[in-house]
């Protein structure tokens, strides 16, 4: 059975979130039947697994919680808010007992228990904590050493419900002997004679020491399709006009029936999906990479025998067409293979009506949640890793965004607050944007706290949104009193950093008394990225195209020194930090001046710097490969990848070489002319 | 890949079935040093490595072994011997590293592969404590074959942990 | 050898049918509601069909009224799969034409009794 348990909790996590979610769906005083079905399924699947998998705890409090929803179903009970309440709660102890079955560990008796007395309180119901069959009705089993009397008539119709009466005296001959007399006064003449109908009777006399609830059972699925009698046998005697029943005599509608059915079974489709093994997928997907890998190489090579082919060798072209086949090939297969990874959105937006469901009710404030783009895919990874980020972005907005309804109300707007979740792809990436129509960010507030945190300079002017972005700063917690619901140590700083080893990057645009909107963006997959090759002194570098805004030259009449080492250039109409690739990664510029050189521009974490680089190469799609599995993190690097001439490159994480960047200039002793000491991280302010 | 590597790859491969304790050893100046064979994944001739930046000296970079990116780790450097000139016999031996998390593999530059020598359990004797002088902390411990002394080296100790996996925060 | 179609939404009790009866010598197809059962019986015969009866699409009770509407699956026995201790499910199998019902939770020598019980 063991080989089952996987499925068994796989399918039964799965459910249990269709219950949570169609339970949040129901529309409590008028319940959607179709809803209540749908949850009443998903437990009773559960209960039916875990009692068949010997599961008996999950089966038992199941069978509680199932029970509500039959009265529910049945329209006995009504939907009311405390039921699904409770209905919730206890999806939550169910899983939490599977859980516990599938990772070990111990179970919380005492709140499961509780819970199930919860459910048992609303039943009205003492448990019988059984989820078995009732013990059939044998309570009169009078033991008969003798051997019993059967008088067994079926109906005419018997033999359509597949039921065959020669089975049953088959089995009857299983518990002891038997010997039977059939009565044919029933048959019609010929004419009448239905062939799928039963006409036969039999009177049935069982010798030997068998119980009258096993002769019961044996016509258990017949009981109303026939008449039965069951007698104890008292004069055996008199049992002279028998004859041995031989089956044959009695089989004929069932040859019949049998006749009708061509033997041969073919094999059906099976169900269209299959499960794997993640680890089997990402061993796909790596050797896949090898294979990008050598092709590139192979396509290297081919172009190069291709440039010093004089002779137009035939061959050639055929080789060159080749590789041309194998690129185009292998970019399908690593398309195909990257989509198998590919879920919905949605696996993390079902977490969040849940929460806010608990979370509105706690904090007695009225939210209405709107998901749009539930059917975005992104990789499995990158979903597994934002889930987090998610949930503590709406706990943010519920806590500290989405005002009471009373405040609401007298600023003029619904007492019904809005949540909005949105995703979509733009690019390489998927953006998720999740707005509420709150209070916004106070940034007054914020911006005093960052005063008096001597984050900001007292005379230091902001624009709006680098007030607003202040929030994603360590140590900055507006809410003005901890809340059970934030304010937990986990900051707004840790949505950032995490969505940053995403690879991703987080904003958030305010309008106080408006509402504010979180916009992630996040790359589709961690697999492979679409990257501009550069040079700096003799060595290749990746810079992920969706940080680069663009490449341009720099023309000196931009440039502009601070205090003599910082340079910032003028981008159209704003001044942007000029970063030499050299300096952050300790390489030699052979080049002092900055005029004419190549810069990149790029953005990391709403901040937009210049780099210098010595040359732009190609653009290429490159597989990453992690440098933490043989090494470990490097700062300003997200890892690295080989190139088609087989050797490594390493790929640039721009948030990460910005903020080295911001310490590098620290780092330098205040200059004479800044006489407090702030002008050195002019760089982060001027961004 | 030199001829001495393709050689000793063999050597390699034909021993590895015996029970005993083997040891490849490989000079670094005029010292001997061995490691346990069974860790050696195997021997590549010296080639270019792509640099990392902000990383220790030893650190020479990363090369592309088959796929999978390998730190290189100049032994000399690491210990603070005189560097020399990587010739035609300067050699990287492929190491799987024993870590508390996981496996890694890692390269030691070297300056040339010596032998594979058995030596029996008994004759590994305990390196003496030279207080602060020479770190033995990487020493397993120390062995006479032929006459010659080899130092026997715990290179889990050497090349994991702090040492390599959590190495100075970046020196700016 | 006797051929069953096996009908159940949950994936893991389908394999734990299939998996005993395969086990045991029959010939078994799995379907994952009543619609897709429907649809495979359809094209195939089977000796035996054992059906869950809550389903998604298309349920046991439903499947079982269309099976019997069927000539092919006239007498064919049919078997469901029911938790509900109560005789209520049950007869309403019935009613629809079913043969006979397994109680779950059951084990697999359970399973393999009851089915020789309608195939022999």
């Amino acid at each position: 059975m063991q080989q089952f348990h996987q499925t068994f909790f796989e399918e039964s996590f799965e459910g249990l979130d269709i219950m949570e979610n169609e339970l949040l769906n129901l529309d409590v005083g008028n319940a959607d039947s179709e809803v209540i079905n749908t949850i009443f399924r998903s437990a009773h699947s559960i209960k039916g697994g875990s009692g068949t998998f010997g599961f008996t705890a999950v089966a038992e409090f199941t069978h509680v919680a199932e029970t509500l929803l039959d009265e529910m179903r049945d329209g006995v009970r009504q939907v009311t808010q405390e039921s699904v309440d409770i209905l919730l709660k206890s999806v939550d102890v169910m899983r939490a007992m599977l859980t516990t079955l599938s990772d070990g560990g111990e179970m919380d008796v005492d709140n499961i228990a509780s819970v199930q007395m919860e459910l048992e309180q609303l039943l009205g119901t003492e448990s019988n904590s059984s989820t078995t069959d009732e013990v059939s009705d044998s309570n009169n089993s009078d033991e008969n050493s003798e051997g019993w009397l059967i008088s067994f008539r079926p109906h005419v119709e018997m033999l359509r419900t597949g039921n065959d009466p020669v089975r049953m005296i088959y089995a009857l001959t299983e518990l002891g002997q038997v010997s039977t007399k059939a009565d044919i006064s029933d048959i019609p003449t010929f004419v009448d004679l239905n062939p799928e109908d039963s006409f036969l009777g039999w009177e049935i006399t069982l010798k030997g020491d068998v119980k009258k609830e096993d002769i019961v059972e044996v016509f258990d699925w017949v009981e109303d399709e026939c008449d039965l009698d069951i007698q104890p046998l008292i004069n055996e005697s008199k049992a002279t006009t028998e004859e041995t029943t031989t089956p044959e005599a009695v089989a004929a509608p069932s040859e019949i029936a049998s006749k009708a059915k061509p033997t041969a079974a073919k094999k059906t489709a099976e169900s269209a999906s299959i499960r794997v093994g993640i680890d089997k997928v990402d061993e796909i997907i790596n050797l896949v990479g090898e294979l990008v890998i050598t092709q590139s190489m192979l396509g290297q090579v081919g172009s190069e025998i291709g440039n010093a082919d004089e002779h137009n060798s035939p061959y050639m072209e055929k080789l060159l067409e080749g590789l041309a086949q194998l690129e185009r090939n292998t970019r399908e297969i690593q398309e195909s293979v990257m989509r198998i990874r590919m879920l919905p959105i949605s696996f993390v937006f079902s977490r969040v009506p849940r929460l806010v469901h608990d979370l509105s009710s706690k904090l007695n404030k009225q939210v209405e949640l709107v998901t749009t783009g539930e059917n975005t895919e992104l990789d499995k990874t990158v979903m597994e890793k934002i889930g987090d980020p998610m949930v503590h972005l709406v706990r943010n907005a519920l806590d500290h965004g989405i005002e009471t309804p009373d405040v609401r109300k007298a600023a003029g707007k619904s007492e019904m607050g809005t949540l909005s979740l949105n995703a979509y792809h733009k690019g390489g990436s998927i953006v998720i944007e999740l707005s509420d129509d709150g209070a916004g960010i106070n940034k007054e507030r914020v911006l005093n706290k960052a005063r008096s945190n001597g984050l900001v300079g007292e005379n230091e002017n902001l624009s709006d949104d680098a007030i607003n972005d202040l929030i994603f700063h360590p140590g900055l917690s507006t809410a003005e009193s901890l809340s059970d619901v934030s304010g937990r140590g986990v900051g707004m700083d840790v949505v950032r950093k995490n969505i940053k080893s995403l690879g991703g990057s987080v904003r958030v645009d305010s309008v106080e008394g408006k509402g504010a909107t979180f916009t992630i963006q996040l790359p589709l997959t961690l697999a492979i990225l679409d990257g501009q090759l550069v040079k700096v002194a003799d060595e290749t570098f990746i810079i992920p195209l969706v940080s680069i805004i663009e490449s341009i030259q720099v023309k000196s009449a931009n440039l502009s020194g601070i205090a003599g080492k910082a340079a910032l250039y003028k981008l159209r109409d704003e001044y942007i930090p000029v970063i030499r690739a050299h300096n952050v990664f300790g390489m030699e510029d052979s080049n002092s001046s900055l005029e004419d050189r190549l810069m990149v521009v790029v953005e990391g974490d709403g901040a937009k710097a210049g780099i210098i680089v010595d040359d732009l190469l190609a653009q290429q799609q490159v597989v990453i490969k992690s440098l933490e599995t043989n090494y470990k993190r490097v700062d300003g690097l997200s890892g690295a990848t080989i190139l088609g001439d087989g050797t490594v490159a390493l790929i640039l994480d721009i948030s990460g070489v910005i903020d080295m960047f911001k310490t590098l200039s620290n780092s330098v002793p205040p200059s004479p002319v800044d006489p407090d000491g702030n002008g050195s991280d002019i760089a982060e302010k001027a961004a | 890949m030199s001829t001495t590597a393709t050689e000793l790859n063999s050597v390699i491969n034909s021993e590895l079935d015996s029970d005993a304790d083997q040891f490849l050893t490989f000079v670094l100046g005029s010292e001997e040093y061995g490691v346990d064979i069974l860790r050696v994944q195997e021997i590549k001739g010296w080639d270019s490595v792509t640099p990392i930046p902000n990383t220790p000296d030893y650190i020479k970079g990363v090369i592309n072994l088959r796929g999978t990116i390998v730190p290189i780790v100049d032994l000399r450097q690491r210990f603070s011997m005189p560097e020399v000139e990587y010739g035609p016999i300067t050699v990287v031996i492929v190491l799987k590293i024993e870590c508390a998390d996981r496996d890694r593999i890692m390269g030691i530059v070297v300056d040339g592969v010596s032998d594979v020598y058995d030596v029996p359990p008994e004759e590994m004797k305990d390196a003496p404590d030279f207080g602060n002088v020479v770190d033995t902390e990487f020493v397993r411990g120390l062995a006479t074959v032929e006459e010659k002394m080899i130092i026997i080296l715990d290179i889990d100790h050497l090349l994991s942990g702090n040492e390599i996996q959590a190495t100075d925060k970046l020196g700016i | 050898m006797a051929s069953i179609l096996a009908v159940d939404d949950s994936a893991s009790m389908r394999q734990m049918v299939s998996f005993t009866l395969k086990g045991a010598g029959y010939d078994v197809t799995e379907a994952k509601d009543g619609q897709e059962a429907l649809q495979i019986a359809k094209s195939n015969s089977y000796n035996l069909v054992i059906t869950d009866i809550n389903m998604p699409i298309m349920d046991g009770i439903t499947l079982t009224k269309e099976l019997r509407s069927l000539p092919a699956y006239k007498f064919t026995p049919i078997l469901t799969l029911t938790t509900e201790s109560s005789g209520e499910k049950k007869m309403a199998g019935k009613q629809a034409g079913a043969t006979g019902w397994i109680v779950k939770p059951f084990n697999p020598d359970q399973l393999l009794a009851t089915v020789k019980k309608v195939l022999g």
